[in-house]
């Protein structure tokens, strides 16, 4: 399967036309990672966005593991929209493999196609919600 | 008369290396280097790999500029010389910039050909020439490679195949269409209209090579041409005239973002149907040619069966920071398919891998690794005397930094206040692995496309990161850069 098919299977991307997915397959880098290989590095400045295409990673906080993330989930969207660097670890748990948006791109591709951008900040609302419902 | 004898016959090596192109031969020298056991086997019938029939139409788009600053023998030199092999003997260094007619400063085809034989012929580099990889098993932990020759077990096999195999799309109907590699005489698209499938290196250059024949040319993709990625690329040197001319409104000569959906044979023509991807709507062209510049392949026969994991539609290899595939353990690349490892990716940038001068150095640092973990030794590491001015000096000329951005760093231990060379590493190795209290020089590029030098210091196992000022002249061995880096370390 073609990563713009696959990408026309993810929630993030529900509302792109095929040929609008092409053109984001076709212009960012995707990248596969070895179980146990860092994807996100915690302090380090220049990180990227991540959407995975297929395996599983886990946030993790000095080695222990926050939550675990899953095909479809994305990741590094905080740092590369905010330009600080991450305050986790992303890790692959199995053999990942991701589409990889610089941070400059992620920006461009947000105002260039709302739906998607409507699409990330629910995902974020969402995540946020349950972040705070686990707070005591 | 006796048949003469061919060197490597099947039998067991520590290490098999397939492919006598640069990656290859580079691999095969720096092995020799380290006393590691190994063969090297081409089909071919004498090295050169790719650059015996590629690039079709132009010079390279690497540079190599004959007269320097620097001495030609000198490490310093191969930045301003991305095209030589890299040699330890003065007189197999910087071979390239001596076969060179100096009409311009990147070679032609024919000049880095001659370069590559030259460095075999005077290192002595024997190869098994004539001797083709048919497939490929695992007997335990070794692995065996079954060629025309006969059987080679080994416990490492580097494949240095380049990424050379056409490419097609699966877009229906490009079967019409005639792939880059067959576009030799541009005098047959005089008077046509061409549509060329692909914005890239080949869609350029063969745009390029028929620009003066054909009567039209349009250049489709998915992907938006990134005019201000290509201003820093090396593919502006030769291959834009085909853009400029569109920018500047010329007529019959179009670069669009379409997605290809069909092309259909309409009688003795041929009809591209398109759909805007950077834009709403759909075209259609009638023309007389299509092009496939859809790019190439990895030649990997018959290892994704085995298991090989692959990027960018099954054409590259996925590979760990040592170029090792993250599926196959001890399948390992060189050369070219380098590539699949794409290092931390900082601010999306990638590593140097597709060219001769970036993947000569990962040959260098694979060799290394793999003598470390087939021997378990480590060569001998110099101690460095002034910390400081070592760093200063690597972030101001060491090639393998400036060549390999972001991907490969110098690597300086520290213990008992005392320091270690411990050499040239990818970058992800340095970061994410444990280790002693250490310092990482790397040059890395910052959103703008500005070069900034950057200082790794991991201490009780943490890693911290440091950038420098930019230079304008690129010089970091200065009193302000020395205060900066004095007391980063300090």
């Amino acid at each position: 399967m073609s990563i713009a098919e696959t990408l026309g299977q993810l929630a993030l991307f529900a509302d792109l036309t095929p040929s609008q997915l092409e053109a984001i397959a076709h212009s960012h880098e995707e990248d596969v990672f070895a179980a146990g290989e860092r994807v996100l590095r915690r302090g380090l400045s220049g990180g990227n966005f991540y959407v995975i295409l297929e395996g599983e990673a886990s946030v993790e906080l000095d080695g222990e593991s926050r939550a675990k993330l899953a095909r479809g989930d994305f990741f590094g969207e905080v740092s590369a929209l905010t330009g600080e660097p991450p305050t986790t670890d992303v890790v692959a748990v199995t053999m990942l493999r991701c589409l990889v948006i610089p941070a400059p791109q992620l920006e461009q591709l947000l105002l260039d196609r709302p739906q998607l951008m409507l699409r990330m900040l629910r995902m974020e609302a969402r995540r946020l919600r349950s972040t705070l419902e686990w707070q005591p | 008369m006796a048949a003469v004898e061919r060197p490597f016959p099947p039998g067991d090596y520590d290490v098999v290396v397939v492919g006598s192109g640069p990656g290859g031969l580079q691999t095969s020298y720096f092995l020799r280097q380290l006393g590691i056991r190994h063969a090297l086997l081409s089909r071919d019938e004498r090295p050169g790999g790719m650059f015996q029939r590629y690039p079709i139409f132009q010079r390279l788009i690497t540079w190599t500029k004959p007269d320097a600053p620097v001495e030609r023998s000198s490490r310093e030199y191969e930045w301003y010389d991305h095209n030589s092999l890299l040699a330890e003997e003065p007189e197999l260094k910087a071979l390239v910039p001596a076969l060179m007619d100096r009409a311009y400063d990147l070679p032609s085809r024919a000049e880095m050909e001659a370069g590559l034989c030259a460095f075999a012929d005077r290192a002595g580099l024997e190869a098994r020439y004539g001797c083709t990889w048919e497939s490929t098993r695992y007997e335990g932990e070794r692995l065996v490679l079954e060629t025309s020759d006969g059987e080679y077990r080994c416990r490492a096999a580097v494949f240095a195949l380049g990424v050379t195999e056409p490419w097609r799309a699966e877009v229906p109907g490009l079967e019409h269409a005639a792939h880059y590699v067959d576009t030799r005489d541009p005098a047959r698209y005089e008077g046509r209209d061409v549509f060329v499938v692909g914005k890239r290196n080949s869609g350029f250059e063969v745009a390029q090579g028929i620009l003066p024949w054909a009567r039209s040319i349009v250049l489709g993709s998915p992907r938006p041409v990134q005019t201000d990625a290509l201003a820093l690329s090396a593919l502006r040197v030769r291959y834009l005239h085909p853009y400029d001319e569109y920018a500047r409104g010329g007529p019959g000569t179009y670069v669009i973002d379409v997605s290809i959906e069909r092309i259909e044979r309409i009688g003795e023509r041929l009809r591209v149907i398109t759909q805007g991807t950077t834009w709403d709507g759909t075209l259609e062209f009638d023309v007389d040619d299509v092009i496939a510049a859809t790019g190439f392949q990895a030649p990997l026969q018959d290892l994704p069966q085995l298991g090989l994991v692959t990027v960018a539609d099954g054409r590259i290899p996925a590979l760990t920071p040592f170029w090792e595939s993250v599926s196959l353990p001890g399948v390992f690349f060189a050369g070219n398919a380098s590539q699949g490892a794409r290092g931390i990716g900082k601010r999306g940038a990638g590593a140097s891998s597709t060219s001769v001068n970036g993947f000569r150095y990962n040959a260098r640092v694979l060799a290394g690794h793999l003598a470390e973990r087939l021997d378990g030794g480590r060569p001998p590491r110099e101690p460095v005397a002034d910390l400081v001015s070592f760093l200063l000096h690597e972030l101001t000329s060491a090639p393998e930094l400036w060549v390999q951005k972001g991907y490969l760093c110098r690597v300086v231990s520290a213990a008992d206040g005392s320091h270690v060379d411990e050499g040239v590493v990818p970058l992800a190795s340095f970061l994410d692995s444990p280790g002693p209290d250490a310092y990482a020089a790397s040059v890395e590029v910052d959103e703008a496309g500005k070069i900034v030098p950057t200082l790794y210091v991991r201490r009780g196992g943490d890693v911290h990161e440091h950038q420098l000022e930019h230079h304008p002249l690129h010089r970091y061995d200065g009193e302000p850069y020395r205060k900066h880096v004095s007391g980063i370390v300090s």
